[in-house]
């Protein structure tokens, strides 16, 4: 049998990726159309960009955007790796519990979690604001880095601690000193990936932010309503840019970090 | 000067027989003055419903290299994670010098563990990885990286110090594994399976760097392993584990020579066996009935007692002519053989279904009469080759 | 020895999971059975704890379903219900049927090149959902991009924006890497001696794959399905974005009586059924995904 891939297989991964990325394609190259009209090509412009940093308001709401993201994305990867090491660790009473809840939230529909989190801050006489929607986005996005952390200790050898300790280290240290810096690639992907969440999130910072702060997303929701505004384009890009560039870099260190280890068994 | 058999001073020394023919002075098991470095009393482990260890009584003294041999699933990994402390022993008590070991937990226990994947620190260099428990220990610095360059030296890695484990071969990070071990001094260095990923000319070169790196430190080792040659080259002394249980302790030629059990006698090497019972005392030697023959043999057992005959492949004569005396002797022929260059090996066949194991080592060059396919053969051994078990 | 530290490690996952997500569920049904005091918190009834177990007794004596009966009573609340579980049906088959080519392409490639595509898969996830579709509003509406190719082809336009064909579309777009991620660690992971073996025994090469590999791969599909048809049940953007005012879906139902009718206990009723029809496939999924944890 044919050892690699047939013309099928080919045209699926093909066609796959090209219906994935047209939008984004589309996206990015419309930023730089001098035309309102998306049917229109006016010409390559910048113009968009322009526009878009002499929007105060975009600009705000950018901020209070990775205020949020980069807030939530830390709580997130800190309580998520620590439920990644009890899950896998295993070995005490709750594990099953812990599993259950974190899987739930991972796939529960986000208008249920956004509603159940702004009942919560309302029963607490918590005032809506940045901190309601970073509590949220941590609460969103820690399935996710739970997950990813997961799967890579999973994969992790664990006589690599049993050897730190064997030479003198409480376990603590020995997680620190040999355990953290093998699965730090998976880390700050988990990083990474609640970032992302959280930068894109509409539904659950519609429900529990509050005046002031408004996020980028629910800032271009409600300018999508009112039509196509090509400024949104630009900041897409911007935000595609950034966060590609982050990924890219994050799986090409991950990638040398792995073949590191896999030579030093 | 012992006495002749006349009772009179002959003047002559006598040379009482010894197993194995290996004269050795190291031998502080048989002092009862000695205390040992390691002593298992009484020590069990179950995981679940599976006991993995059942029991075990054992001593280790100091400059010993002690070998833990039996099948996979035997309990030996158990029993030597429970003495680097990755396990907890239900029951029983784990002894170092004078203390009880057991609660504490591995990176305050003078015992260092070379882990069979050899488990380098990918992140540090190899010097990194050797100074790692001597960071844990608190030396200060010039005595750390006077430490080091000795450990490298002593395993011949010297230059290597500030590669990474994925820039060195297989070899050399066992040696780098070693030394981490060996850099902060432990009182015993346990090695978990150390030859397992080798090939064949490696593992031996392994194994007698291995034993003269432990004589020229005077350290004490504990080996852990299934291959039976690796335990008989490197130990002083093997414990022979089965099911959880220690079988039988002692030198290499003990355990191979002088086998308490059938188990035993068949776990390392070949042997043949021939079950009968004792049909009476014939002076020192037993005489024994058994379905394939008669035969006289040395040991102690009960006229009437069932018993078998354990005899090594190598300790059978394969004779072309009838040897004249019929003691001990077996008529058959031979069904398969194999050449090994250095030995060769026949299976003899005596009876219908029944075949004897032979080997004979190829001392010469070339054979007036060799031997083929088919030929009638005699086979005999001497009574004092053959052991006597009872169980 | 270790065992025990593990537990210590999750005790502030633990109470953070139990607070920001067990507990508002409490709170949810509790609104879902009050009514709208006025159209702001706080909703009667209240627990009043200066009266202790009378006060208790009384808060639950006070709680009523009526909320729950004029779900009933109104038909749009069932067809939404219906729809929505209709949508992210048809949603998950069609992720099915697309993403498992996509999958086991990537598996069959070479492995220097699989790492890649799996990459490539996976960043459109890590960029802007709603701007991504927001671009398909571009591609599908009237005067767009799809319908332009189409002209400049010689073709009749389509309408296919504000209809449910878009929002599957929108879905199929957005939950294709949940879909092909579990699919292909499941593919990439098999045995090739066994097909091998199944073409030994005279198999061709796509009985073999219907016979070994695609039931092996069962499993991943499996995990896939539950994957994207739970949240697509509560889906809320795609169906408001690309959807028509037809196009009934629970989330968008949730929001409209959260935001436009200033609904609370409606909203929270409809979450509560929503999430108590969602019971069962999660259930399904923990088991699955406790199987593969050990």
């Amino acid at each position: 049998m044919k050892r690699g891939p047939s013309a099928f297989n080919i045209a699926s991964v093909v066609l796959g990726l090209a219906f994935l990325y047209a939008p984004i394609v589309i996206l990015v190259v419309y930023s730089f159309n001098a035309s309102r009209l998306v049917t229109v090509w006016g010409g390559f412009s910048t113009r968009w960009y322009v526009a878009l940093f002499q929007d105060a308001q975009m600009l705000d709401a950018v901020w209070v955007t990775l205020r949020v993201g980069i807030l939530s994305a830390t709580f997130a990867t800190v309580v998520g790796t620590l439920a990644a090491v009890a899950l896998v660790r295993g070995g005490f009473r709750g594990r099953t519990a812990l599993a259950g809840g974190v899987y739930a939230t991972l796939v529960m529909p986000e208008v249920i979690l956004g509603l159940s989190l702004l009942l919560l801050f309302v029963a607490a006489g918590l005032p809506r604001g940045f901190w309601t929607v970073t509590l949220s986005h941590a609460t969103l996005t820690l399935a996710y880095a739970t997950v990813v952390v997961q799967a890579r200790l999973a994969t992790f050898d664990r006589h690599l601690e049993e050897a730190a300790q064997d030479l003198g280290c409480p376990p603590w240290k020995a997680f620190a000193l040999v355990t953290l810096p093998g699965i730090a690639p998976a880390v700050a992907a988990a990083w990474m990936l609640a970032f992302t969440l959280s930068l894109d999130d509409l539904v659950i910072a519609s429900f529990t932010s509050g005046p002031g702060a408004t996020t980028l997303p629910m800032r271009l929701y409600s300018q999508v309503r009112l039509g196509v505004d090509p400024k949104i384009n630009a900041v897409s890009t911007l935000l595609i840019g950034l966060v590609a560039t982050g990924v890219i870099a994050a799986y090409l260190i991950q990638q040398r970090r792995r073949r590191a280890e896999g030579a030093a068994r | 000067m012992d006495p002749g058999a006349d009772g009179a001073l002959t003047g002559r020394p006598q040379h009482r027989p010894q197993i194995g023919g290996i004269r050795s002075s190291f031998a502080p098991w048989e002092d009862p003055a000695a205390r040992p470095l390691v002593r298992f009393e009484g020590v069990s482990k179950a995981f679940g419903d599976a006991q993995a260890v059942k029991g075990v009584d054992l001593s280790i003294y100091e400059r010993e290299f002690f070998a833990l041999l039996g099948p996979s699933g035997c309990g030996k990994t158990t029993l030597m994670r429970m003495l680097a402390g990755f396990e907890s022993p239900d029951g029983g008590r784990i002894m170092l010098g004078e203390r009880d070991i057991q609660a504490d937990p591995p990176h305050r226990r003078p015992v260092h563990m070379m882990f069979q994947a050899y488990a380098l620190f990918p992140h540090l260099t190899v010097a990194l990885n050797i100074a790692f428990g001597l960071k844990r220990q608190g030396l200060p610095k010039a005595e750390i990286a006077a430490r080091v360059a000795e450990m490298l030296a002593l395993v011949k890695l010297d230059g290597l110090g500030q590669r990474r484990p994925d820039q060195l071969s297989g070899g050399q990070r066992q040696r780098v594994a070693l030394a981490r071990a060996l850099a902060p001094r432990p009182r015993i260095l346990l090695l978990d399976e150390p030859m397992a990923a080798l090939d064949k000319k490696l593992r031996e070169e392994t194994q007698f760097e291995l034993m003269s790196l432990q004589q020229t430190l005077g350290m004490t080792f504990m080996i852990v392993t299934h291959d039976q040659d690796e335990a008989m080259v490197v130990a002083d002394r093997i414990a022979v584990m089965r099911e959880g249980r220690i079988v039988q302790v002692g030198r290499p030629a003990e355990v191979y020579e002088a086998p308490v059990d059938r188990y035993v006698a068949g776990f390392i090497g070949d042997v043949n066996l021939f079950e009968g019972k004792v049909s009476a005392h014939e002076g020192p030697l037993l005489r024994l009935q058994a379905a394939d023959g008669q035969f006289d043999a040395e040991g102690t057992a009960d006229v009437g007692e069932q018993v078998w005959l354990a005899v090594r492949p190598e300790k059978i004569a394969v004779h072309t002519e009838p040897p004249a005396d019929p003691r001990n002797r077996l008529a058959g022929r031979i069904l398969d053989y194999g050449y090994l260059g250095d030995w060769t090996t026949y299976l003899v066949e005596i009876a219908p279904g029944r075949t004897i194991r032979a080997a004979r080592a190829n001392a010469t060059r070339t054979v007036d009469r060799p031997l083929g396919c088919d030929d009638p053969v005699w086979l005999t051994f001497a009574p004092s080759s053959a052991v006597v078990l009872t169980k | 020895m270790r065992r025990g530290r593990s537990g210590l490690a999750a005790i502030l996952p633990f109470l953070w999971l139990a607070l920001f997500f067990a507990f508002p569920f409490v709170l949810v049904a509790k609104l879902s059975l009050s009514e709208t005091a006025l159209a702001m918190p706080p909703y009667a009834p209240r627990i009043d704890w200066s009266q202790g177990l009378d006060g208790l007794k009384a808060f639950f004596a006070a709680l009523d379903g009526e909320t729950y009966a004029r779900l009933t009573k109104d038909r749009l609340y069932l067809d939404a219900y219906l729809s929505s579980l209709r949508i992210a049906a048809t949603g998950t088959g069609l992720l099915l049927l697309i993403g498992y080519p996509i999958a086991y392409g990537i598996s069959r490639c070479p492995p220097a090149v699989r790492q890649a595509l799996v990459m490539a898969v996976i960043l459109p996830f890590w960029t802007s959902f709603l701007i991504r579709i927001y671009a398909w509003i571009a591609i599908l509406k009237p005067a767009g991009i799809l319908n332009g190719a189409l002209a400049a082809l010689g073709l009749p336009p389509v309408d296919i924006l504000n209809t449910e064909t878009a929002v599957l579309l929108g879905l199929v777009y957005a939950y294709l890497p949940f879909m092909v991620l579990p699919l292909y660690a499941v593919l990439e992971r098999r045995d090739e001696s066994l097909i091998e073996a199944a073409q030994d025994l005279g198999a061709t090469p796509l009985s073999a794959f219907w016979r070994v590999t695609f039931p092996l791969s069962l499993p991943g599909a499996a995990a896939g399905a539950l994957l994207c048809f739970i949240p697509m049940a509560g889906e809320f953007v795609i169906p408001d974005l690309l959807g028509g005012s037809d196009t009934l879906m629970l989330g968008r139902v949730i929001w409209t009586e959260f935001f436009a009718n200033r609904d609370w206990p409606a909203a929270s009723a409809v979450a509560i059924v929503l999430l108590a029809t969602l019971v069962a496939p999660i259930l399904l999924f923990e088991r699955q995904q406790a199987k593969v944890l050990r």
